[in-house]
């Protein structure tokens, strides 16, 4: 029996008049790859910001561990072992490294003093522990001095940090490299083999093809479709599947010629 | 594909592994990198005095001269420090010169209705702290422009006073003999005691801005207040809290310049309005937010008040002034855009 990490119940969110989404169930079970598909609009991103607290849903249940949880908020979701890279990477780019990396859970002792050492020798740690080390940034490096991929490294460091019990990767592929793109991949793999969970968010549905154990395609704020790696052929299945959700008439149009 | 990445990442951990340090490791180095801004500032500082210093050394030589700018400084002090971390939490405060005679306005009632200059002193903070409180939660709950809504909180500050007061000023003729005032207002071998208290709060201040929860909250606020409440940062209670901080510096301020006056007048903190602004930006924090310097700022102010008695010391008439203080401020701006670098 496997453990379930982390349930939604029926969230919706609504911005005024407009609905975001409407009555989304998911669920994230211990040491899988969930990935979660949908064009640009469909409320993937709407989604994570619920999952990582920034958000509050207009109704529905969030349960961690089986437990409902109340006053769902970025910093509660953290505490619960929810890290999230965001697709902006969530960075101070004045800052430094090391600031970063514990940005909003300062290693703070008597009265609020940061403990600099202990912060300084455990970026260190983490920084070689994804291989995003190189001789030409330190911990006390600024952001603002590293490329793109090296960016996401610190974003990736931070999340892994507190041994999260589930990391959600918003886009991590996006504008990266051929090499920073199998780096991110290797990551996952890492990840996944650690026994913890990820939900992979991606525009190629190739990368998230390559990667997950289960899809959840998003469409227009619902689940339109939840399936797993087994049970879909290729790629170009649930390719092929999103189209005809996207632009059904067109997509029938062009099956009947 | 992933057997790639996997050597490539290998021989990426072996060049650091077996590489000498970085330059910026070096202990030397990486203190100047961490220092500079504030260093570009005593910089400046050196140099105008020295130039002052050849235009009239006897002058420059003379005590006196050091001792009164000492006597003043500390009310600049209390004030431009606490600017610093509004300033670097993206935030501007204009309302801090009514706060300030608000506060010691209070100070002056404690003590002329009698009670000691040390419960008036408390008194004092609690005000201060509460207007902060105020502001604060004016700009960040109500969402308004910091810049529009101090300024407005600023007059309205103000006015409060001149219609309760009738624009009346209290005179506190016993204060001398008090403990207080010795404690924090008095002289030690020619050395004016508030100069001492003003260091020790720049000094803890500077501590707090760099290696506190705050400071560094502070700092990610101003810096991506996005990216700060992504990852769980409070950005509005940080905010307010600045606005608070700044309510205690602007309260430290009227409790000294009312001892060091033996009167408090309704104007109290008007002045220091522009030179405290300008300190904190001649002492390189940038006008942008997420970086600044709590130790730049206060060498700032020290040249903001060294300029004044500089240009007639130095044997120019009082005209010069403003001329002179103009150039310092653009001369220094330049100084630090040259010396910074603005990430974004």
């Amino acid at each position: 029996m496997t453990e379930r990490l982390i349930e939604l119940r029926d969230i919706a969110k609504s911005f005024g008049r407009v609905y975001a989404l409407g009555g989304i169930n998911l669920h994230v079970d211990k040491g899988e790859v969930v990935g979660l598909i949908g064009d640009n609009g469909a409320g993937k991103s709407t989604l994570i910001k619920i999952l990582s607290g920034v958000l509050k849903p207009t109704s529905g249940e969030i349960l961690v561990r089986g437990q409902q949880v109340t006053g769902w908020s970025a910093a509660k979701s953290r505490e619960a072992g929810i890290e999230t890279v965001f697709q902006d990477r969530a960075l101070a780019v004045q800052q430094t490294i090391v600031t970063n990396i514990f940005m909003g859970r300062e290693l703070s002792g008597f009265f609020g003093w940061l403990r600099v050492a202990e912060e300084e020798r455990e970026a260190r740690r983490l920084m070689r522990e994804i291989g995003f080390t190189s001789r030409v940034f330190t911990p006390q490096s600024i952001v603002g001095q590293l490329s793109g991929g090296e960016r996401q490294g610190v974003a990736i460091a931070r999340a892994i940090y507190k041994q999260a019990d589930l990391i959600i990767l918003d886009e991590p592929t996006t504008a990266l490299s051929l090499t920073e793109t199998e780096k991110v991949f290797h990551f996952v793999r890492q990840v996944k083999a650690s026994g913890r969970s990820i939900i992979f968010i991606g525009h190629n549905i190739y990368h998230v093809f390559d990667i997950a154990d289960r899809f959840v395609v998003l469409d227009r704020g619902t689940v339109v479709l939840e399936t797993t790696r087994a049970e879909t052929a290729s790629a170009e299945h649930l390719i092929n599947f999103m189209q005809r959700v996207a632009h059904p008439v067109a997509a029938s149009g062009a099956g009947s010629q | 594909m992933i057997d790639i990445a996997e050597t490539n990442q290998e021989k990426l951990g072996h060049e650091t592994m077996g590489a000498e340090p970085h330059p910026a490791e070096r202990p030397m180095r990486r203190l100047f990198l961490a220092n500079r801004a504030w260093l570009g500032t005593l910089g400046v500082f050196v140099v105008m005095m020295a130039i002052f210093f050849v235009a009239n050394p006897r002058v420059f030589s003379n005590w006196g001269l050091y001792a009164s700018v000492l006597t003043t400084l500390p009310v600049a002090l209390f004030l431009t420090v606490p600017l610093v971390y509004i300033v670097t939490a993206a935030e501007i405060d204009l309302s801090f010169p009514a706060t300030m005679g608000f506060a010691a306005w209070i100070f002056a009632l404690v003590v002329q209705a009698g009670y000691d200059p040390f419960l008036a002193i408390v008194a004092a903070i609690a005000t201060g702290m509460a207007l902060g409180l105020l502001v604060g939660s004016l700009v960040v709950y109500a969402n308004l422009s910091s810049l529009v809504a101090t300024l407005g909180m600023n007059f309205m500050l103000r006015g409060l006073i001149l219609m309760l007061t009738q624009s009346k000023s209290i005179a506190l003729v016993t204060l001398d003999q008090s403990l207080a005032y010795k404690i924090f207002s008095s002289q030690i071998f020619g050395v004016p005691v508030q100069i001492l208290w003003a260091l020790a709060f720049v000094f803890v201040c500077a501590l707090l801005y760099n290696r506190h929860r705050f400071g560094v909250q502070v700092h990610v606020v101003g810096d991506n207040p996005d990216s700060a409440n992504e990852m769980g940062v409070d950005v509005n209670r940080v905010r307010v809290k600045a606005f608070v901080f700044m309510g205690l510096g602007a309260a430290l301020a009227g409790v000294f310049s009312t001892m060091i006056n033996f009167t408090w007048w309704p104007t109290s903190g008007d002045g220091y309005l522009l030179p405290v602004l300008a300190s904190v930006f001649v002492g390189g924090t940038p006008t942008w937010g997420g970086i600044g310097t709590v130790v730049g700022g206060g060498i700032g102010a020290l040249i903001v008040s060294f300029i004044q008695t500089g240009v007639v010391g130095a044997g120019l008439s009082g005209f010069y002034v403003q001329f002179f203080n103009g150039l310092i401020i653009i001369l220094s701006l330049i100084g630090h855009r040259w010396n910074q670098i603005r990430y974004r």
